[in-house]
């Protein structure tokens, strides 16, 4: 994909199709849904879900907020990104702590030595759905990412308790995207789930989309725990014996502190960091610990009315 | 960059998931962590082989029975292409399911079992292909490992095959066949040194060398509206655009349209893809257009251009796919979804069931249950404009939606 510096172009057939598609779907939610929400965790694809948003809608704003479920362990630097963005774009964020379901007595926060607040998202996301009545929320998540989301529809229809039920689903055909639904129900969208990781590299490239410095070599401290590397820090559990050492990582997925692990690099910018997703030979969500947990690890949650 | 989407059509143990595997293993697509969870369970199961339809099978219901139940996405590319395969399960019970993978796709691979040749299934497989006017339809004859590679086996199943062609609709439908072992890697990504008799691509060689205009179909710009931008900013204040993709053809700056239902004309003003002002929107992209006139046209409205309508009816009859547990009956009414517009339409007659199988057609039926493929007459309570799925594959289709459910619970295809 080329970059179109002028402001005119001859025509469109040069559009990446993935794109073409992601902009048709953020259509279909803002005229099929009366409260839709992206939901947005500083992370590179619901950065890209928001350049999207604002192609599907120019010259007017988005016509939807962001919402960010804070675990409270995100890294410093997601968080100055987000308030960043939803700034320069004049967007309306909306943000609810995970700390506040478990002051609430709602869930009980993990404990020990694979301890993350990742799963306890899910409490606080229904609460936040029925508090301010969404009846769609658009997530960045991808059917290459993990085999249960290859599954995933791109109009996925929750019940009143958010849950996913995968053996029955709503068949999707041609480009008719059917999101009737019953009050109390509500539909997870998934604009990019044809899109691969590479996908939205390049086409974080190619747009010049920023995104936060994590995404880059960066000198970290660190430890070493069952092939992973995990960050040191205050959220993430460590065992003594556990080593701290200062090496130059980045990280290919960003969630929470304490369910991402970090990649050994030295690519510092774009370019380079498109040709490590290009050359790797370990998929994106090989360094999710949440994933390792089991091989269900993935549709368990997402019945549960995960992400 | 160019994708195309494939829907794969086999019975249970034809070895779909298997060549689908070994496409992703031959491509060098799985990583090292896929592959390694790979190994290990297949090991846990006790094979000796590695099991790739592992790498597939998603749900852990799937994996417990090891069979493929849900439409799963798999996705890699080369340095042509980007693919994504619509894994579609092979059961006689999920006639849905291929219909549903079918629908997206531009091409797709019917696999069949060497040993086994052509059986029913087999026909109904092709069948749903045909339906759905797939442009380029791959035969994979499987399991060649199985019957020594035997080219008089081949020929015998490729005579059989061609008997089936004869009484296929679509006529205009390319068919390659090609002889493949999934399991040992034979003609799928790499040529096999165990078929010298056999001239023709690999199976990825042949998706490689298809490109944009075998593939999708053509027909005339129709322009559905999705959605209507007005910003009512102090630098757009007029602004009122357009949204929506263009299908089947291309719609330029200046051209003469008609918008429907009013049938009121316009000119086209100026085109965009996001802040970006082009002079053609091109087939399946998505604009936003701006008229010469304020025209009234909102959501599920249609441009077309002046000297090019599609058919404006209330009753017409649909060939359907019936997807839902509950029967369609004659009498009962549905909302009827067509493209982006939605209508009430009921059910007028049931005309006939369509043996998916080739073996005939079968009228004096009320009712229609699961997986049953039919003619039926449906009347709108108001008129929709549309194309017949022969001539356009976006314009001419539908689905059924339950008013009860709010289910998908059909998709039909203008005749």
């Amino acid at each position: 994909m080329t970059l179109e510096l002028d402001r005119s172009m001859k025509d469109t057939s040069h559009i990446n199709p993935l794109e073409n598609e992601a902009i048709y779907i953020f259509r279909e939610v803002a005229a099929q849904f009366e409260r839709p929400v992206l939901l947005f965790s500083g992370g590179k694809d619901s950065i890209t879900l928001v350049r999207l948003a604002q192609k599907a809608f120019w010259p007017a704003k988005i016509p939807f907020p962001l919402m960010h479920i804070d675990t409270g362990h995100n890294f410093p630097e997601t968080i100055e990104f987000r308030d960043r963005l939803v700034d320069e774009l004049g967007l309306e964020l909306i943000v609810r702590n995970v700390q506040d379901s478990i002051d609430q007595g709602k869930v009980k926060e993990e404990s020990g030595r694979y301890s993350s607040r990742n799963s306890l998202q899910t409490t606080t996301l229904l609460d936040a759905i029925e508090e301010f009545k969404f009846d769609a929320c658009i997530g960045g998540a991808r059917r290459d990412e993990e085999k249960a989301r290859a599954k995933e529809r791109i109009f996925s229809v929750r019940d009143d308790f958010g849950q996913w039920d995968e053996k029955n689903q709503r068949p999707e055909l041609f480009d008719m995207l059917n999101g009737q639904i019953e009050l109390g129900q509500n539909v997870r969208v998934f604009p990019i789930s044809n899109w691969t990781e590479l996908d939205v590299w390049s086409y974080i490239e190619a747009e010049k989309i920023e995104i936060p410095s994590i995404y880059f070599a960066h000198k970290r401290k660190i430890f070493l725990r069952d092939g992973l590397i995990w960050s040191h820090s205050d959220f993430v559990y460590q065992e003594e014996d556990e080593e701290v050492l200062e090496r130059m990582v980045r990280f290919r997925t960003v969630g929470d502190m304490s369910c991402t692990a970090a990649v050994f690099s030295e690519a510092s910018d774009i370019a380079s960091v498109v040709q490590e997703i290009r050359d790797s030979t370990i998929s994106e969500r090989g360094a999710r610990i949440d994933d390792k947990r089991s091989e269900a690890a993935m549709e368990k949650r997402k019945q549960q009315g995960y992400f | 960059m160019e994708v195309l989407k494939i829907a794969t059509a086999g019975s249970v143990d034809d070895g779909k998931s298997t060549l689908i595997g070994r496409i992703l293993y031959d491509t060098k697509s799985l990583t090292t962590d896929k592959l390694e969870a790979i190994e290990k369970t297949s090991k846990k199961n006790g094979y000796d082989y590695l099991d790739f339809s592992l790498a597939t099978d998603g749900l852990v219901a799937e994996r417990e029975q090891g069979i493929t139940i849900d439409v799963a996405h798999i996705y890699f590319s080369t340095k042509k292409k980007s693919y994504i395969i619509a894994d579609t399960p092979g059961h006689v019970e999920y006639t849905r399911n291929m219909v549903t993978g079918a629908s997206t796709s531009q091409a797709a691979i019917i696999l069949i079992d060497a040993r086994k040749g052509v059986i029913e299934q087999t026909n109904r497989h092709f069948f749903i292909n045909n339906l759905l006017r797939i442009k380029d339809v791959v035969v994979a004859i499987n399991k060649m490992d199985l019957v020594d590679f035997s080219e008089e086996k081949y020929n015998e199943i490729k005579a059989d095959f061609e008997k089936l062609m004869e009484k296929r609709e679509y006529q205009e439908q390319n068919i390659t066949f090609i002889p493949v072992s999934a399991l040992k890697g034979d003609n799928v990504v790499h040529a096999s040194e165990n078929t010298p008799w056999y001239c023709g691509t690999t199976l990825l060689e042949h998706l490689e060398s298809l490109d944009r205009k075998d593939i999708y179909n053509v027909g005339t710009p129709r322009f559905p509206v999705q959605y209507v931008i007005r910003p009512k900013t102090d630098t757009h204040h007029d602004f009122r655009g357009f949204a929506g993709k263009v299908y089947g053809g291309e719609l330029s700056v200046g051209d003469e349209v008609v918008a429907l239902p009013s049938q009121t004309r316009s000119k086209i003003k100026e085109i965009f893809f996001y802040d970006k002002k082009c002079e053609t929107a091109s087939r399946r992209s998505s604009v936003t257009i701006t008229l010469e006139d304020e025209i009234n046209l909102s959501r599920g409205d249609m441009l077309v251009k002046a000297n090019d309508l599609p058919a404006i009816e209330k009753r017409f009859t649909a060939t359907i796919s019936w997807m839902d547990s509950q029967a369609l009956t004659a009498g009962k009414k549905y909302v009827l979804q067509h493209g982006v517009n939605k209508v009430l339409a009921k059910v007028a007659t049931v005309d006939h069931k369509i043996a998916p199988d080739y073996s005939g057609v079968d009228t004096g039926v009320q009712e229609l249950g699961m997986n049953d493929i039919a003619q039926v007459g449906f009347q709108l309570n108001r008129p929709i404009f549309f194309d017949k799925f022969k001539d356009h594959r976006t314009n001419g289709s539908f689905i059924l939606i339950d008013t009860q459910t709010n289910s998908t619970v059909g998709a039909g295809f203008i005749n």
